[in-house]
């Protein structure tokens, strides 16, 4: 693949995780807002989520954004500061990603399904 | 030639909006695997979970929460002025989006700092 091919497809996976998270972001803000109101216990985080599989489909999707739009960010963030590419930043970016969709789907495993 | 940003550039409201942009997504992409990793504790059992979630009840880490969520509007917001600018046809002033998204995140800091306090 030419290097303008992949940087279109970075591109557009970049606004298309965006978009995605938009919604999820308004979502988790608004969730978090009201659930922090007289404190946070495990007893309320579970009982809201636990075993609802609604919020667990929203999170994975949720988790699954997160691991395309953060490290194509960190991709281009490491990219503008050493002034060109480089395969060391590609394999940073891609052990985060693995990282954030690993931890992530654990996360709402751990508190959706355990 | 390397081209370097002068004075005029960093005196745009766009220029640091872009500036902004980046660091909120740094900030925020590395907490994230923090945020999972917490969540993760949950695997232990409710007690345990609970003792995470009273340690967060310092007020340092109150503060920092609030910062998160600042970061995070002001990220969303901003992303979704770069989402206009690239997919819309819309004109004009710019620098009022910009100001709309600070204002945005500063109200969403507000509610998230009422929730905390109230």
């Amino acid at each position: 693949m030419s290097r303008a091919a992949t940087l279109a497809r970075r591109w557009w996976w970049q606004r298309a995780s965006a978009v995605v998270l938009a919604l999820c972001v308004v979502v988790h803000l608004g969730v978090v807002i009201y659930a922090v109101r007289g404190g946070l216990t495990a007893g309320e985080i579970r009982g809201r989520l636990h075993e609802n599989w609604a919020f667990g489909a929203f999170y994975v999707v949720f988790v699954g954004a997160c691991a395309i739009h953060a490290p194509i960010g960190i991709v281009n963030v490491l990219t503008e500061l050493r002034g060109g590419e480089s395969r060391l930043i590609g394999g940073v970016a891609l052990v985060f990603a693995v990282l954030v969709l690993a931890l992530g789907l654990r996360a709402v495993y751990a508190v959706v399904i355990r | 030639m390397t081209r370097r940003n002068d004075r005029r550039a960093r005196g745009h409201a766009a220029y640091w909006a872009f500036r902004l942009q980046r660091v909120s997504g740094v900030l925020l992409a590395l907490f994230l695997p923090l945020h999972f990793a917490a969540l993760g504790v949950a695997l232990r059992g409710e007690i345990a979970f609970d003792s995470l979630l009273r340690y967060t009840d310092d007020p340092l880490l109150k503060v920092g929460e609030w910062v998160l969520v600042v970061l995070l509007s002001l990220h969303l917001l901003g992303g979704l002025r770069v989402l206009a600018l690239e997919f819309l046809p819309w004109s004009g002033p710019h620098k009022d989006w910009i100001a709309a998204a600070a204002a945005g995140a500063f109200a969403t800091g507000l509610a998230f700092a009422l929730a905390l306090i109230g």
